[in-house]
């Protein structure tokens, strides 16, 4: 047990472990000291000085956020000398800030602009360095935006870059009044090693990184009544959507986004958890096709251990990172690109619409889904399989722009067909989620009995671990099978790129026998993405986990394989998995990037 | 094997691959090429296994790494305070008028490059300058002419 250190905040008494921070001392007895290059998930920077408080009998003020605590300290977080040092701070921050706040799209979304309305920083500030400062705007990724004109240099993004995705694509460049948040050699992010994951952007407090916005893109299209408009909304949109409309973090609001989605005007409101389900089906299958090569037919072409590919950060990342490792990628794609090949396919038939005319538009918690519909690759249906990506949040600014209240709206059903899903695509949208979804339905395949688990609930892939490991034994499998009959098949559980990298490079090393591994390349998750509400912390996270793990149990069907609209797509249209049609329209390839 | 990846796996292999070679790396480069390339940095970030931006990062930090090529000769005159006082000014004229560019530029004939750069810890003596790395002090318009002709004769021999 380590030492208790007691210390006073304004006057009130409180007792903390050795090496808590002032910040979390205050924190503890509800004393909010404001913050802005601090966040939660990352390593103190303590650059910014807002945080700054004052030690009764000490002439220099600390920053909070660095400062650990110590015996008899006497903390003023509010005293006049605070209050005026706090103001002058935010005052020259804005000062270097491009502070065109009605016009800027984190309007009222900007912790800067909270901070310098709270301080009431008025126009006696400091001179407006901008006009006199060289800046770029970035603005050819299809993903993130990046104006360094809003940039205050906290470098909350950099640290995200490096510290929670080992990527690195961003850096301080330069000194002095020089210095900025960059790129290599200054290039637009687009050319760079960036992955579009957008957890910069989930961190940016103010408005220098950002989303490119796709919303005008999507009422026009709305507005035409020559186009049928389909959306689809990913798994971890409804435990999250209600945080940016005013409800706490871990509500579920699937009705309610429903019926919001059709109030706005789309024609079809479907759901990507049908092609979640279609990915197990698929991947699954794949899964148990390549054992069968590398066990039996000793077929030395093919690939194990193989990864998943519904997340397009990870996929980016791959591709630059370790290109070596392309054919061990299953080649099934996302939800998502199978969501749009299908709905300008066998939808398109269905509802007898011309697939020229419609419109395809996804819901994600993601910014790389972006830079995923527009590969080029990604037109299988003959034309853009997926034409506009929202996020989350850009999805919660429509629902305000269209006036309606949110949280009083009645629950509404997905259309049908491709609209209904089991429990197993929920769980896409948290770590482990495709993992366990894939067994339930690879162990029923081989063994014809459900998964060893309690209830279906596979806990030793679920959690918030960084790296998680799950060894199931298959024993008395189907005839089909027998060649796996006292096969353990190996799986492991990474999220966060870092995380990723560090289990990649351990099967590089031979020192990792995994037969699948699942990556997502945000912390969390589908649920922590860079296209979800802001703010995001570990707490957060671990809500919208619960949420999503109650609407799984809350399924009638918990397994891919038995949405009666999964058996009937197989029947109609697709045949069998893995079949002539799945390999047009579900499945896809990877191109080797350069890493620098 | 590229003469510049060549000569990164040298330097590194001199120096090390952690995280605190990148600097003595990076001088290497500069003393061998007079800047660090884009191509540089790129084998650099792959030889330390680090990210090319974070060699930027590092590189651009430091007045001496130039990161854009410059001539065989690189003239920093001191443009802090005391320097200022005793003409660095009228040395910085002096300079464009006998090169023919101006501050931030390279002659045609990739010779001279002219800088300005922080203190060089000359106050006494100013106003003070660096042609690569020898000092020179207490400069006047005349001594400046002087030094010129000089290493422009040097370089006629040379050729």
């Amino acid at each position: 047990m380590s030492e208790k250190i007691n210390l006073r905040i304004d006057n009130i008494a409180v007792s903390v472990t050795e090496g808590t921070t002032i910040l979390d001392a205050a924190k503890k007895i509800n004393i909010r000291i404001p913050t802005l290059c601090y966040h939660e998930d990352l390593c103190v920077a303590g650059n910014c000085r807002v945080c700054m408080v004052e030690q009764v009998g000490s002439d220099r003020l600390l920053p909070s956020c660095a400062m650990p605590v110590a015996e008899g300290m006497e903390i003023l977080t509010n005293s006049l000398k605070v209050r005026n040092a706090r103001k002058k701070i935010i005052e020259l921050l804005v000062s270097e800030h491009r502070a065109e706040c009605t016009t800027c799209y984190k309007n009222g979304k900007c912790e800067l602009q909270e901070l310098s309305s709270e301080y009431i920083v008025g126009e006696d500030g400091f001179i407006d360095l901008i006009p006199f400062k060289d800046y770029t705007i970035d603005l050819f990724s299809p993903s993130i935006i990046k104006d360094d004109s809003k940039c205050i240099r906290c470098q909350r993004c950099i640290r995200t870059c490096a510290e929670l995705q080992s990527v690195s694509a961003l850096t301080v460049s330069h000194k002095g009044d020089q210095m900025k948040v960059t790129s290599f050699f200054e290039k637009p992010m687009y050319e760079v090693v960036c992955t579009n994951c957008g957890q910069c952007v989930n961190r940016c407090p103010t408005g220098a990184l950002t989303e490119r916005t796709y919303i005008d893109h999507v009422w026009a299209a709305i507005n035409d009544d020559r186009k049928h408009v389909v959306v689809q909304t990913a798994p971890a949109v409804r435990i999250a959507l209600g945080e940016a409309l005013g409800m706490p973090p871990g509500e579920i609001v699937t009705g309610k986004m429903v019926a919001a989605l059709r109030r706005l005007g789309f024609d079809s409101v479907l759901d990507t958890n049908f092609t979640a389900d279609l990915t197990i089906i698929e991947e699954g299958n794949e899964l148990l096709q390549r054992l069968k090569k590398v066990l039996v037919d000793k077929d030395e072409s093919v690939k194990l251990p193989m990864t998943t590919s519904c997340s397009p950060g990870w996929v980016k990342f791959i591709e630059h990172v370790f290109p070596e490792f392309l054919e061990h990628v299953s080649t099934a794609k996302s939800p998502q690109q199978m969501f749009g090949a299908l709905a300008k396919t066998f939808y398109a038939e269905r509802i007898d619409a011309d697939p020229a005319e419609m419109v395809s538009v996804s819901v994600m918690p993601c910014t790389a889904k972006k830079f995923e519909a527009d590969r080029p690759e990604m037109r299988s249906s003959g034309y853009k399989d997926v034409d506009y990506v929202l996020t989350t949040r850009e999805l919660a600014l429509m629902i305000k722009q269209a006036g309606i209240d949110f949280t009083s709206l009645p629950d509404d059903d997905y259309d049908s067909i491709m609209g209904v899903s089991s429990g197993a695509a929920v769980i896409f949208g948290a770590t482990g989620g495709v993992m366990e979804a894939a067994l339930r339905t690879a162990y029923e395949v081989v063994t014809g009995r459900e998964v060893p688990f309690e209830n279906l609930n596979i806990e030793p892939v679920r959690g918030m671990d960084n790296v998680r490991e799950a060894t199931i034994k298959i024993e008395n499998p189907l005839p089909d099978w027998a060649f796996l009959d006292g096969v353990e098949l190996k799986t492991c559980v990474a999220h966060g790129l870092s995380n990723a990298k560090k289990v990649m490079e351990a099967v590089r090393a031979g020192a990792a026998d995994y037969h699948f591994i699942e990556i997502m390349a945000c912390p969390g998750g589908c649920l922590g993405g860079g296209g979800q509400p802001i703010p995001t912390s570990p707490e957060i996270r671990e809500k919208r986990s619960e949420a999503i793990y109650l609407e799984d149990e809350l399924k009638v069907i918990r397994k891919s394989h038995e949405n009666p609209e999964i058996v009937m797509i197989y029947e109609k249209f697709l045949k069998e998995p893995l079949g002539h049609k799945s390999h047009e329209l579900l499945h896809t390839h990877y191109k080797g990037r350069s890493r620098y | 094997m590229s003469e510049v990846k060549q000569m990164v796996k040298e330097l590194a292999n001199q120096y090390g691959r952690s995280n605190e070679s990148l600097l003595p790396i990076l001088q290497g480069i500069v003393t061998k090429e007079l800047h660090i390339s884009e191509e540089a940095m790129i084998e650099v970030a792959r030889e330390l296994d680090m990210s090319a931006a974070q060699v930027y990062g590092t590189a651009t930090f430091y007045s001496f790494l130039d990161t854009r090529p410059t001539g065989k000769y690189v003239i920093r005159v001191c443009k802090t305070i005391t320097c200022m006082m005793h003409g660095k000014n009228q040395i910085i004229r002096e300079l464009e008028n006998l090169l023919k560019i101006r501050l931030g530029e390279t002659t045609h004939d990739g010779v001279f490059t002219l800088l300005e750069t922080n203190c060089l810890g000359q106050c006494h003596k100013g106003p003070a300058m660096l042609i690569n790395e020898l000092p020179f002090t207490e400069l006047t318009p005349e001594k400046v002419r002087k030094i010129i002709i000089e290493y422009r004769n040097r370089e006629i021999s040379a050729n």
